[in-house]
């Protein structure tokens, strides 16, 4: 039989038909839906006359838009709340189920997936989301769509999508101290820029990746597609297994056991072959932090901003324009910048882990003054999580308060706004020009390094801290 | 989405010698409130073509009079980012029909061609070749064909010929999208679901 690599197995798995000299008809076990990218497809199915083909495998919630305060009151931006009550009135037309604001397990989208057991090895998820890709963390070959693919898959549970390439990234070695799964990734996406793996879906493995938490999978494949890649995956293994066990929608009894005998085959056969290969060393990373306007453009906390040297064209004037933007010279010392805000959130580092790590780093420290820091978790469920283990008050005390779950700041959608011309050191995902507002400059950095930077007020290396 | 049929154009284009040119700055997600898909073009490139006040920043080339026409030219990596549809509505909605580079992220690219936005990969030595002439004049013409899958710069008579796989092809020229080929074959759908 012919070697194939785990995406493979996953992806010709799902091909319903083949369209000759064109795309794959792939089907859709899981999709998630949101209210910014769901509600012209719903209009385009009603035009048509159609129904939602299997709203069982169609799971909503709103998390674009919603503020992060007060969630019990009605949405007061009259368009946000349009878009919320949409959702809301697709989804009880359709039959479709939704987990609403105030819900105790509404959240994130790519939060709550695997919170309720929704994501499983072996599936193919799609979502409206180019974050999608988070949960391939699990062995699931998961990656954003457009609006016209939303409607598509609620028409029909398929896509028409060409079978992307194949690329396979290994991170060897033990990670240092004060690197985390978000330093993997900003590493990663420095070395092969943001184009690096357009055309490709990504395989993580290495000892570096399987040493990982699940949390920490879920963060580096959320960022995979930064580097351009439709998504990115990692082989389920007993972590995996652990993590999905006892959820709301894992399979429970005999069929979790069939589903478990199926998952253990969800691997890279020995000879298979990548059309791309990478491989780097745990080693050589350290805790990162972005300096320019795409995510590629990150360096070590403790590095000088690149100078451009030898960059010609359009090349050279990106650059440039980028540095202008952030207001850095070429060859600074990014370490101890001032900086105005902190944002800890999103789907890329919203999770409880991710509030651990923060809380257990100011931890009888206390906020700088100069920094505004808006702390948001990426669920209902991560919120109560910080409540019960006591990190409401560890923050708190430092000077922090805990808001209630959405995308926040990542996206700048609802009022969560950086001001122009501000910085903020953000846990999200995007650095682009004004994604965090008009005019915002964002630093991408892990929830470590966030942590230190709140309580410093200036860009600063976490590991002075962790002694 | 019912969009126009895709016939030969040719037509006067738009540079905007940028590389990485994410979905956000294509349209800020401020602008991604609406339940219907109208108005998008009015925001594209909303952050690069307006001030805080919403007057239009001068230098922009979408502000600027001297460049017109149906086609925009970007740098390389175009279309990065968030998978927000929205981009393409806005660029289309604009009046674009055609967007040039040397290479498009994925999503965007997808979503283009599901809402009749043709994307055209060039060599980066072509794509200067294109920004050179529009440079030199702006005035100048160049025409897509998509069924000879060539597009040629008037002036110079250089042309490339570009690549799309037959099925898209298909649908451009006849403007038909996805959802009518896959409602056509919901019983093979759900024979797949049987046997699965």
């Amino acid at each position: 039989m012919e070697s194939k690599t785990l995406f493979d197995k996953i992806w010709d798995a799902h091909v319903v038909k083949k369209v000759e000299d064109g795309p794959d008809v792939l089907y859709i076990d899981k999709h998630l839906i949101h209210e910014v990218t769901s509600p012209v497809a719903f209009l385009g199915l009603e035009k048509r006359g159609l129904k939602v083909f299997r709203p069982e495998n169609t799971i909503a919630t709103p998390d674009h838009n919603v503020p992060t305060i007060e969630q019990h009151l009605s949405i007061k931006d009259e368009l946000s709340r349009t878009q919320v009550e949409t959702l809301t009135s697709n989804c009880e037309k359709h039959g479709i189920r939704l987990y609403g604001l105030n819900h105790p397990w509404h959240g994130i989208v790519h939060v709550i997936g695997p919170e309720l057991g929704i994501t499983q090895p072996g599936m193919t998820m799609v979502c409206g989301d180019s974050h999608t890709s988070t949960h391939g963390a699990f062995g699931t070959v998961a990656f954003g769509i457009g609006t016209s693919e939303v409607e598509m898959v609620l028409a029909s549970q398929c896509i028409m999508q060409p079978k992307p390439k194949k690329m396979k990234i290994s991170v060897d070695g033990e990670l240092k101290k004060g690197v985390t799964a978000k330093d993997i990734a900003l590493y990663i996406i420095s070395q092969i820029s943001t184009s690096g793996g357009t055309g490709h879906f990504i395989e993580f493995a290495g000892s570096a990746i399987t040493s990982l938490s699940m949390e920490g999978r879920m963060t580096l494949c959320n960022m995979s597609i930064e580097c351009g890649a439709r998504g990115g995956l990692i082989a389920p293994d007993e972590t995996t297994f652990d993590y999905v066990k006892g959820r709301e929608y894992a399979p429970k009894g005999e069929e979790w056991d069939k589903a478990l005998a199926y998952w253990e085959t969800l691997k890279t056969d020995d000879d298979a072959v990548f059309d791309t290969e990478f491989s780097f060393d745990a080693a050589d990373i350290e805790p990162m932090i972005t300096y320019g306007t795409n995510p590629g453009m990150g360096i070590g906390v403790t590095q000088y901003i690149p100078t451009g040297s030898g960059l010609e064209g359009s090349d050279k004037l990106t650059f440039e324009n980028s540095l202008q933007y952030m207001g850095f010279k070429p060859g600074d010392k990014i370490g101890g910048h001032p900086i105005d805000y902190v944002f800890v959130g999103s789907c890329t580092n919203g999770r409880i882990e991710d509030l651990r790590a923060f809380a257990d780093f100011i931890k009888g420290k206390k906020k700088a003054g100069n920094v505004t820091a808006w702390i948001v978790p990426g669920s209902k469920q991560v919120e109560k999580a910080a409540r019960e283990e006591g990190l409401v008050e560890i923050l708190e005390a430092a000077g922090f308060e805990l808001r209630q779950p959405g995308c926040s700041a990542c996206l700048a959608m609802n009022d969560d706004k950086i001001p122009e011309g501000k910085y903020a050191v953000a846990t999200s995902n995007r650095n682009f020009e004004g994604r965090q507002g008009p005019g915002a400059r964002t630093l991408l950095a892990s929830p470590l390094t966030a942590a230190a930077c709140a309580i410093t007020g200036v860009i600063t290396d976490p590991r002075k801290f962790l002694g | 989405m019912a969009y126009d049929k895709f016939i030969t154009l040719r037509s006067q284009a738009v540079p905007l010698p940028i590389e990485n040119v994410d979905t956000d700055q294509i349209i800020p997600a401020r602008f991604l409130k609406a339940v219907e898909r109208k108005g998008f073009g009015d925001n594209l490139f909303r952050d690069w073509r307006y001030d805080k006040n919403g007057q239009e920043k001068a230098g922009f080339p979408l502000n600027d009079k001297k460049y017109s026409g149906k086609i925009l030219v970007g740098g390389k990596n175009f279309g990065s980012g968030s998978s927000r549809e929205h981009a393409a509505w806005a660029i289309y909605d604009y009046g674009f029909r055609v967007v040039v580079s040397s290479f498009f992220a994925d999503i965007f690219k997808n979503n283009a061609l599901n809402n009749g936005l043709l994307p055209v990969v060039v060599t980066p030595m072509f794509l200067q070749d294109i920004f050179n002439e529009i440079e030199k004049d702006p005035q100048s013409e160049f025409e897509v064909n998509l069924e000879e899958q060539k597009f040629t710069i008037i002036a110079t008579g250089k042309s490339i010929d570009f690549e799309i796989n037959t099925y898209k092809k298909h649908c451009l020229a006849n403007g038909l999208d996805d959802i009518d080929y896959l409602v056509a074959i919901k019983e093979d759908i759900e024979e797949f679901e049987k046997a699965r």
